[in-house]
C-alpha cells in the first residue's frame, strides 16, 4: 500500500495526543499527577494540538475535503465514521476537562467526571483508526490480530512518554517513567510479534483463487492491462525491497524502542532527566513514524495479484 | 446508509458472467465501456496526460492476460476485470458518508457522486480493484453495470444490456439475473462451472467466471498424417485448406 504522508502522520500525531489525553483525563481526577492549572495547559494543549493537527493532515488526503462532514453520519457500519463521531466526542468533553481544570482549577466532580469520559473516548478514537485496518480483508497485513493491540500499545507509549517529559516541569516523576519502561517493552515485543506474524503468516490468496484458474495448471500473468501505471497501481501496486525493509525495521527498532527505554532509563536515574526525556520522545517520534510507513509500505493488497503477483 | 440491503431468496442480483474459454482479449469490451461511461452515469472518466508519457486515467473494465498450465498444454487466458457487484460487498460497509450503496432492487453497486469526500478506503476495501479514482472530481468512480442502459426506454430492447456485453464480438460477455436459477446466465453457469474470484475472502460476488474448456488432444492432432483422411495428396494449397476445414 502507498505510505501516504498525511496518513502516517496523522495516525502517529493522533494516537500519541490521545493518549497523553486519556492519561491525564484519568490520573489528574485521581490524584495521580499534579494538578496545577499551568500543568493542565500545557499537557491539554499538546494532547489536543497533536490530535488536531493529526486530524487536519487525514483530511488533506481527502479528495473533497469539504464534505468531510458527511463522514459522521454512517456509524453503524464504517469504523472510519466511527472514528470521525468518536473523535468530535472526544474534542467536546475533553474542551469541558481543559476548561474544568486550567480555568477553574476543579480537578474534581463535574471536571473530573468529563476528564475520565474523554480519556475512555480517546481509547475508543485510536481503536476505531486500528479497525479500520483490521476490518480490511485484501491485506492480510493488516487484517490480523496484531494490528490492534500494536495502535493501542504505540500510541500509549508515546502519550507516556510525552507525560514524563511535560510532568517534569513541576515534579521529579518515579512512577510515570517505571510504567514508561514496562510499556515501551510490552509495545516493542507486540511490534515484533507484528513483524513476525506477517513475515510467516501462509498466504491467503493466490492469482489462481483470483482468477478462477488453474486446473490446466501453474497460473501466471503475461501481460499487464496497460503499460502505464494506473490508480490502482499508485494506490495499492507500492513494493519495497527485501533489503530497504530489513535496514528500515532496524531504524524503527533502535529510534521507536531501544532509545526511548534507555533514554527512559536514564531519567528515571536522574542523568541529565530533562535532556533524557526529551531525547525518548524526539526518537520515539521519528520511530513511529519509520515503523508506520512500514505498515503501509509492507502492505500487500490483493489487487497485485493481477499485475503479476503470484500470492499475498 | 451504507447498511446492506436485506438478502431475499430468488431477489434480483444482476451481474455479468464472463467466459474466458471464448474471451480472445480484443479490449473492445474495455473501450465501449470507456467510451459509454465517458457520456454516462458516471461521467467523465478522466485521462490524466493522455498523450504523453506516463498517460493513464480512469477505467471501470481493464482486460488482463495469464497462462494457465506449462509447455504444449499451456494456454492464454484472456481475463477482463470489473466490478463483480458482491453481495457481501465491503466497499459499501466502509463508506463514511453513505456515498457507496447496493440498491436493494437489483443488488447494483454504485457511488453517489454528490456526497462521497474521496477518502479512498472504499478502493482498499475491494479485494478486486474495481475501484478508480477520479483526481479531477475528486470522487470515488466505478462499473455501473450501465445502469444507464439497461433500464435505458430510448433505446432498443436489445441494446438493453451493458456497454460491454453488447460490443463483445465473441459473446464472451453475458449480462442476466444471476438470482433466478432459471435464467440463462445462471444455467450457463450450472452448465459451465462458473467460479467466483477470491471465495476465500467472502464477498460473494455476483459476476461469474466460465473457465476455458479442457484441450482438445492437441498433441494427437499434431501427429496424424493429414494425407491418411484427407483426399488432398501432395497439393498444399489443399491440404492447407483441408486442415482449415477440418478444425
Amino acid at each position: 500500500m502507498h505510505p501516504a504522508l498525511s496518513i502516517i502522520f496523522f495516525t502517529t500525531a493522533s494516537g500519541a495526543g490521545f493518549a497523553l489525553l486519556t492519561l491525564t483525563g484519568i490520573a489528574v481526577p485521581l490524584g495521580l499527577l499534579p494538578s496545577n492549572p499551568g500543568f493542565g495547559l500545557l499537557t491539554l494543549a499538546t494532547a489536543g494540538i497533536l490530535a488536531v493537527a493529526g486530524l487536519l493532515s487525514s483530511t488533506l488526503h481527502l479528495g473533497r475535503p469539504e464534505r468531510a462532514w458527511r463522514a459522521f453520519s454512517q456509524w453503524k457500519t464504517s469504523w472510519l465514521s466511527r472514528e470521525g463521531v468518536l473523535s468530535v466526542l472526544t474534542f467536546v468533553l475533553a474542551a469541558m476537562f481543559a476548561v474544568g481544570w486550567v480555568i477553574f482549577g476543579r480537578i474534581g466532580g463535574f471536571t473530573g467526571l468529563c476528564g475520565i469520559l474523554a480519556a475512555a473516548l480517546a481509547v475508543g478514537t485510536v481503536y476505531c483508526t486500528a479497525m479500520i485496518y483490521r476490518s480490511l480483508k485484501p491485506i492480510q497485513q493488516w487484517h490480523n490480530r496484531w494490528v490492534v493491540p500494536n495502535y493501542l500499545a504505540l500510541g500509549l507509549m508515546s502519550g507516556l512518554l510525552l507525560l514524563d517529559l511535560i510532568v517534569r516541569f513541576w515534579a521529579r516523576p518515579i512512577a510515570i517513567p517505571l510504567v514508561a519502561l514496562i510499556v515501551i517493552a510490552v509495545a516493542w515485543w507486540l511490534k515484533e510479534s507484528y513483524w513476525l506474524h506477517i513475515d510467516t503468516a501462509s498466504a491467503q490468496s493466490t492469482v489462481a483463487s483470483a482468477t478462477g484458474l488453474g486446473r490446466r495448471g501453474p497460473v501466471h500473468m503475461l501481460e499487464p492491462p496497460n503499460t502505464e501505471e494506473n490508480y490502482l497501481l499508485k494506490e495499492m501496486g507500492f513494493r519495497i525491497g527485501r533489503k530497504h525493509r530489513l535496514r528500515l525495521r532496524f531504524v524503527a527498532r533502535i529510534a521507536g524502542f531501544a532509545v526511548p527505554l534507555l533514554a527512559t532509563l536514564a531519567a528515571l536515574l536522574g542523568i541529565a532527566p530533562m535532556l533524557a526525556a526529551l531525547i525518548a520522545v524526539l526518537s520515539a517520534g521519528l520511530g513511529l513514524v519509520v515503523e508506520r510507513w512500514l505498515f503501509f509500505a509492507e502492505a500487500k493488497h490483493t489487487v497485485t495479484l493481477y499485475y503479476g503477483a503470484e500470492t499475498v | 446508509m451504507t447498511d446492506l440491503p436485506a438478502h431475499h431468496p430468488g431477489g434480483k442480483k444482476l451481474g455479468l458472467v464472463i467466459d474466458l474459454d471464448v474471451c480472445v482479449g480484443c479490449h473492445a469490451c474495455a473501450t465501449a465501456c470507456k467510451e459509454w461511461n465517458s457520456g454516462g452515469h458516471s461521467a467523465p472518466l478522466p485521462d490524466f496526460n493522455p498523450y504523453g508519457e506516463g498517460a493513464w486515467g480512469v477505467w471501470f473494465n481493464r482486460i488482463h492476460s495469464f497462462e494457465e498450465g506449462v509447455g504444449a498444454d499451456a494456454r492464454t487466458v484472456h481475463f477482463p476485470r470489473s466490478c463483480l457487484h458482491c453481495e457481501e460487498p465491503a466497499c459499501v460497509t466502509v463508506c463514511p458518508t453513505g456515498a457507496s450503496y447496493k440498491r436493494a432492487e437489483d443488488g447494483i453497486v454504485l457511488v453517489n457522486a454528490d456526497i462521497c469526500i474521496g477518502c479512498k478506503l472504499c478502493s482498499w476495501a475491494c479485494p478486486y480493484g474495481a475501484r478508480e479514482f477520479d483526481e479531477d472530481e475528486g470522487v470515488m468512480k466505478k462499473c455501473t453495470l450501465c445502469i444507464d442502459r439497461i433500464y435505458n426506454e430510448n433505446l432498443a430492447e436489445d441494446e438493453r444490456v451493458p456497454a460491454c456485453v453488447m460490443v463483445c464480438p465473441t459473446s464472451a460477455r453475458h449480462f442476466g439475473d444471476l438470482g433466478d436459477p432459471n435464467s440463462a446466465v445462471s444455467e450457463l453457469v450450472a452448465e459451465r462451472g462458473g467460479k467466483d474470484l477470491m471465495p476465500e475472502l467472502g464477498y460473494r460476488p455476483v459476476n461469474k467466471y466460465l473457465p476455458p474448456r479442457r484441450n482438445r488432444n492437441v498433441a494427437a492432432a499434431a501427429n496424424a498424417d493429414p494425407r491418411a483422411t484427407a483426399p488432398a495428396g501432395d497439393n498444399k494449397l489443399l491440404r492447407w485448406v483441408d486442415r482449415l476445414l477440418s478444425r
